[in-house]
């Protein structure tokens, strides 16, 4: 069971029911619960949008856009109709923000997803699992049984005639693609997890050919903070033009690894050094994947940044989905490469030949170049794969594998030479058989 | 009473399915739950399963063959009754991921993807599970177990073996 840190700095607003016990209904209606989604009813959709936009709140998955503004695009009429979709396809390497949101506090997922389907005029919601997280889908589906029970969710809810609002949960099977909001519904509608060419976007075009809003877990289930305590305010938590906290997942060699309720712009050296406790064990920092896996990795020289996707992007990488991991100076960069491309090419859904062949020849040959098979034009060949990759692809899978690898190879190039000039003193983590073959 | 009048799903399961089917604005809609359910039942996609699924969504079995070989939880073989699940991906790795896997190779005597003799147990190593900050994890069957070590590993295959392991389905 996921265990529940604290630190000082946090600002707790969206974690501020867990361990509280709000899984139970009745625990989260004393804990304000519910009462968001009220104040939408009475205030109306155009309110609700409003204040989402004044928050400044920017989707919590990795890519950062106004959620205010994602509401926005969904058109006021259609002749189909309209949902919401949540994702909680959580599969990003570094990433376990939504599983303690879907412990804790999965009524705030329910009303926030309400609350979305309120702004746009859907009726219908899903809130989508993925496959592994089987204790967290029957928390979430007793949650939304209970909700029906109390006619929070069904027809006529809080007995306001002609308010109705229906969610479905469901589980995926394993595939970190179906985390890729096209993907998603293609998954929901019961097919192969790939990509769907945009556009048309799912605000015009998604689920069921409906227009339909799509927000991850985090997103969701910050709506109803924000129009609890206004926009306004719940911007001011926050940097310029990234409002409010979000989860960020300290994990890999520190003190103290967990998920911390941070405010926007945080300082990322910070983060590490006074919340998570520093480096574990006294070790000296070498590397920071500051937002998942496909996040360009950082230096211990370029830690001194604020945690906002602006800030992020200026500094030559990105937010993400918050997932901070740290490695300390024992790990070789090399096999750390190895080990993320491993994990690319098992995903990549093989839709699009760039991603399919990148990360198959990318693990091919830093596999080969791990075990000492390598050659000078290898590092310089690794590069030039994965540029060739970007933005060659109808998902950004393609680019989250090959960001990460343009990344490890401009920034530790002396590392991967020294694998070749048999140098290197870092210890070998890995001992998957396909990737330590016969030159080993 | 179910929709198929012989259906090779418990009872519970086949009324499920039944249920399943009338949630979504279109039927296919339930194929990836549905396999995977059918899969906790049966212990893997058998082609029996395949063909009951395209006739309760009318599909053909090829679709359904098409989908489940697309996720990766999904299997046409028999697992162990109870499938570890190391994750050795970045966070898990450089905490001792792999010492976690190797533990259990060596214990269980198998490989990845391995099944012991006796069907009790298989191995399998698995990309991020979602526990980076509670790592090294791993999952057996749906049971997160994490902040790992050797010793908790035996701890908890001991367990399972002994019938004392939960279970979540």
């Amino acid at each position: 069971m996921p265990t529940l840190v604290s630190h000082p700095d946090e600002v707790k607003v969206l974690s501020r029911r867990f361990g509280q016990g709000a899984a139970n209904i009745d625990r989260y209606l004393e804990l304000d619960g519910y009462k968001a989604v009220q104040k939408a009813i009475e205030n109306g959709p155009e309110w609700v949008i409003s204040e989402m936009k004044a928050s400044g709140l920017r989707g919590r998955g990795g890519a950062g856009f106004p959620t205010g503004m994602k509401w926005s695009f969904v058109p006021k009429t259609s002749e189909k109709p309209k949902y919401v979709l949540v994702n909680g396809d959580e599969s990003e390497p570094g990433t376990c923000k939504d599983h303690v949101i879907f412990l804790h506090d999965p009524h705030a997922i329910i009303e926030g997803t309400m609350i979305a389907g309120l702004a746009i005029g859907a009726k219908m919601g899903f809130i989508y699992l993925r496959g592994e997280y089987r204790y967290l889908l029957k928390i979430v589906e007793k949650a939304v049984a209970d909700a029906y029970a109390k006619g929070v969710l069904g027809k006529n809810i809080f007995g306001k005639e002609g308010v109705d609002f229906d969610i479905v949960t469901q589980t995926g099977a394993g595939a970190y693609e179906v985390g890729e909001e096209s993907a998603l519904m293609e998954s929901l509608e019961g097919k192969r997890g790939v990509p769907r060419i945009k556009p048309p976007f799912p605000a015009v075009v998604g689920l069921y050919g409906g227009p339909t809003v799509i927000n991850n877990a985090e997103t969701i289930a910050s709506a109803p903070h924000i129009l609890l305590m206004g926009g306004a305010e719940y911007a001011k938590i926050g940097s310029e033009r990234n409002g409010g906290t979000r989860l960020f997942g300290i994990s890999g060699m520190v003190e103290r690894p967990g998920i911390y309720e941070l405010p926007m712009g945080y300082n990322l050296k910070k983060a590490i050094y006074e919340v998570a406790g520093g480096v574990k064990g006294g070790k000296k920092l070498k590397a920071v994947v500051p937002g998942g896996s496909s996040c360009p990795v950082l230096t211990a020289d370029e830690l001194d940044v604020g945690l906002d996707f602006d800030q992020m992007g200026k500094a030559g990488t990105m937010l993400g989905s918050g997932g901070i991991v740290v490695l300390d100076e024992t790990v070789s960069m090399v096999e750390f490469a190895l080990r993320t491309i491993k994990f690319y090419q098992h995903e990549s859904c093989g839709w699009c030949i760039p991603c399919r062949e990148g990360t198959d020849w990318l693990k091919k040959t830093l596999t080969r170049f791990y075990n000492g098979g390598g050659n000078a034009k290898d590092i310089n060949n690794i590069q030039y794969l994965a540029e060739n990759m970007m933005g060659r692809t109808f998902c950004p899978l393609g680019d989250a594998a090959a960001m990460p690898t343009i990344a490890f190879v401009k920034k530790f190039r002396h590392e991967f030479e020294e694998y070749l000039g048999g140098t290197r003193t870092e210890k070998n983590f890995i001992t998957t058989d396909e990737l330590v073959g016969a030159a080993h | 009473m179910s929709t198929v009048t012989d259906s090779i799903f418990l009872p519970a399961t086949a009324a499920r399915f039944d249920n399943l089917v009338t949630l979504y604005p279109v039927k296919r809609s339930a194929l990836v739950p549905m396999l995977l359910y059918a899969q906790d039942e049966i212990g893997y996609v058998s082609d029996a399963v395949v063909a009951e699924i395209a006739q309760r969504l009318d599909l053909l079995e090829l679709d359904v063959r098409g989908v489940l070989s697309y996720y990766s939880m999904l299997r046409t073989e028999p697992a162990g009754k109870f499938n570890v699940q190391v994750c050795t991906n970045i966070s898990c790795m450089i905490v001792g991921g792999y010492d976690i896997l190797d533990h259990c190779k060596q214990r269980l005597g198998i490989g990845h993807k391995g099944v012991t003799p006796d069907g009790q147990f298989s191995l399998e190593e698995v990309e991020c599970i979602g526990a980076c900050c509670w790592a090294p994890a791993m999952q057996v069957n749906y049971d997160f177990h994490d902040n790992l070590t050797p010793a908790k590993v035996d701890a908890i295959l001991d367990d399972y073996a002994a019938g004392r392991g939960e279970d979540v389905k």
